[in-house]
């Protein structure tokens, strides 16, 4: 589980996050929804120590990340920020061996490659595996990005907009193979605008404005008009399709 | 593996060719200058080399150097400011090493205060970046030049004496501290190399996969201090020297990783260096133009990298 309390954040004067308490289950799919500049990106940088914390507390499966080293942080979990790039110049596989830096630390044992090798296949990128990261498509990089986060192994997987550059066919896939991953026991929290995907695959929603949570629950009680309508400030529908609400969104 | 043995030995004939002809009846006396003079460039390479690599490793781009940003003039700037405080008297009051240690000591204060912020998440605007570091260089020269000026004359002909090394001019008295320095300075960084690999990908990769990232930049900021601090007392300042050996190591190992970089350019630079003053001291008789052609050929490289506009 991953336990949020009483987090707040500025940037100068300006709040971020205020007063957030939340708690993501384990061994399931979350997804965080809410419109640009809600706060979501900067709530999950938060989770993964990648903006030091200012006020409040967040533990990651018991793990206070304040205050736990790195490095055995990164054996728990693994993120994918928003626009991930590195600067270096690097072949898909040497970025994706990245990956398994936190377990060996520079000595990579066949276990290792193995898990790099199932990653890149995961990802559908066994023929672009010896290319240059700069010379791939954005898609074909974000996927990339996905297979070393993968590469990692850890039992939690944060992933902001893990869709923005995949195409439908890839975007099912990912979906498919995030199921797959919470189905042998893993949990993952990703950033989704495409509400749909989120109806469909989450197991949790939580729903953010304004640096705050205004819903949280199962697809069926958060997408909802009288929940959707005011947080993204329009007017839409919501059907049902297969036993899961489907949003008329694009309408 | 075949190209560094290659390299290897065009170092070692070099050498040769540098330190045995010619050595006429005081031979002892001939040989025990040449090998000094020798044993100043080699570890002048290696020192530039490797600050410039680990420096741009940290700055995040390819054409920043710890000189373009003015840590030689730092430096420089660090020696006059050293007479100034302790008068003459309190200056030869300390053996040279110690000297030299308090130097290196307060260059690592103000680059890790100087850089620590300025590229504590990298290097984003990188012109800016080239200004700062103009300016910087200028502002420490200025200095340097004002507490020159105002200082008692006999403090200026220490200063004078103190920062006066070049390549002619090898500093000898400091070779075995500067030695031991880069020696433990290189073995570190070429063991930091897989963390170095992982620096590179940027903070946010970086964090996530668990290394102490902020930690580790300024300890590779301390040991470029070091290295700069090396190189700049024992033959003054290089500005462009560190830019062309970097801009080459990358090719000739055919990757970015750190360690086989590290090695191509430690050992392009020492070449570079011992054989161009071998050619230069005994095939052309001109002891001192050999900094002048690799400043030209280094700044042509800087230009060259700027038009391209391959400035990451
Ligand atoms: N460096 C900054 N300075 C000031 N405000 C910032 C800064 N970075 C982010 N913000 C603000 O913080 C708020 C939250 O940003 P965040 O990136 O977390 O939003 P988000 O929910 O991820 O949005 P999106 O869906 O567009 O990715 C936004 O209002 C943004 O304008
Ligand atoms: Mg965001």
């Amino acid at each position: 589980m991953i336990k949020v309390t009483d987090l707040s954040h500025r940037i100068g004067p300006a709040p971020i996050l205020s007063d957030v308490s939340l708690s993501l289950p384990a061994g399931k799919i979350t997804a965080l929804i809410g419109p640009n500049g809600a706060g979501k990106s900067t709530l999950l940088s938060l989770i993964a120590r990648l903006t030091p914390l200012q006020h409040g507390q967040i533990t990651v499966a018991g793990l206070d990340v304040a205050r736990t080293p790195s490095a055995a942080l990164a054996k728990v979990m693994a993120i994918l920020p928003q626009n991930a790039s590195v600067h270096s110049r690097l072949r898909v596989r040497d970025l994706v061996a990245f990956g398994r830096w936190p377990h060996h630390q520079g000595r990579p044992g066949p276990e290792d490659r193995a898990m790099v090798a199932a990653a890149i296949t995961r990802m559908g990128l066994d023929a672009l595996a010896d290319r240059f990261l700069d010379a791939l498509s954005g898609g074909q990089r974000q996927r990339a990005h996905l297979a070393m986060a993968f590469a990692q192994g850890t039992e939690w997987l944060l992933l902001d907009e893990p869709l923005a550059a995949l195409d439908m066919a890839h975007a099912r896939r990912l979906m498919q193979e995030l199921a797959a991953l919470r189905d042998a026991g893993k949990s993952v929290v990703l950033v989704l605008h495409e509400v749909n995907y989120a109806a469909a695959w989450a197991d949790h929603v939580v729903a953010m404005q304004n640096g705050r949570i205004v819903a949280e629950g199962p697809p069926a009680e958060v997408f909802t008009p009288a929940v959707l309508e005011p947080l993204y400030d329009m007017p839409l529908r919501v059907e049902t399709y297969a036993g899961r609400p489907l949003v008329l969104n694009h309408l | 593996m075949a190209r560094y043995v290659l390299l290897g030995l065009a170092l070692l004939a070099s050498a040769a060719v540098y330190l045995l002809p010619n050595l006429g009846a005081k031979w002892e006396f001939v040989l025990a200058l040449r090998a000094t003079r020798l044993a100043g460039l080699v570890l002048v390479g290696i020192a530039i080399a490797v600050a410039t690599v680990l420096f741009q490793t940290v700055a995040r781009n390819r054409i920043l150097t710890p000189q373009i940003m003015g840590l030689d003039a730092l430096f420089i700037f660090l020696q006059t400011a050293l007479v100034a405080g302790l008068g003459p008297i309190g200056f030869a009051a300390l053996s040279s090493q110690a000297r030299f240690g308090l130097e290196v000591a307060l260059l690592i204060g103000a680059a890790l205060l100087l850089f620590g912020t300025l590229l504590g998440r990298g290097a984003q605007d990188v012109p800016r970046m080239i200004l700062t570091g103009v300016i910087l260089g200028v502002l420490f020269r200025s200095l340097s030049g004002f507490l020159a000026r105002v200082m008692d004359p006999n403090a200026f002909v220490i200063v004078q004496a103190e920062v006066a090394a070049s390549f002619s001019r090898v500093n000898a008295g400091l070779l075995p501290v500067a030695a031991l320095a880069t020696l433990a300075v290189v073995g570190l960084a070429l063991w930091l190399a897989p963390r170095l690999d992982v620096l590179a990908l940027g903070r946010p990769a970086a964090v996530s996969l668990g290394l102490a990232h902020d930690r580790l930049v300024l300890i590779v900021l301390a040991l470029v201090a070091v290295l700069v601090a090396v190189a700049t007392a024992l033959v003054g300042p290089l500005s462009f020297l560190g830019l062309l050996v970097a801009a080459l190591a990358r090719p000739f190992a055919g990757t970015d990783r750190h360690l086989p970089v590290l090695i191509s350019a430690m050992m392009l630079a020492a070449l570079m260096l011992v054989a161009g003053q071998t050619l230069f001291e005994r095939a052309l008789g001109q002891q001192s133009t050999l900094p002048a052609v690799v400043e030209f050929a280094g700044g042509l490289v800087f230009l060259f990298l700027l038009l391209r506009g391959r400035i990451r």
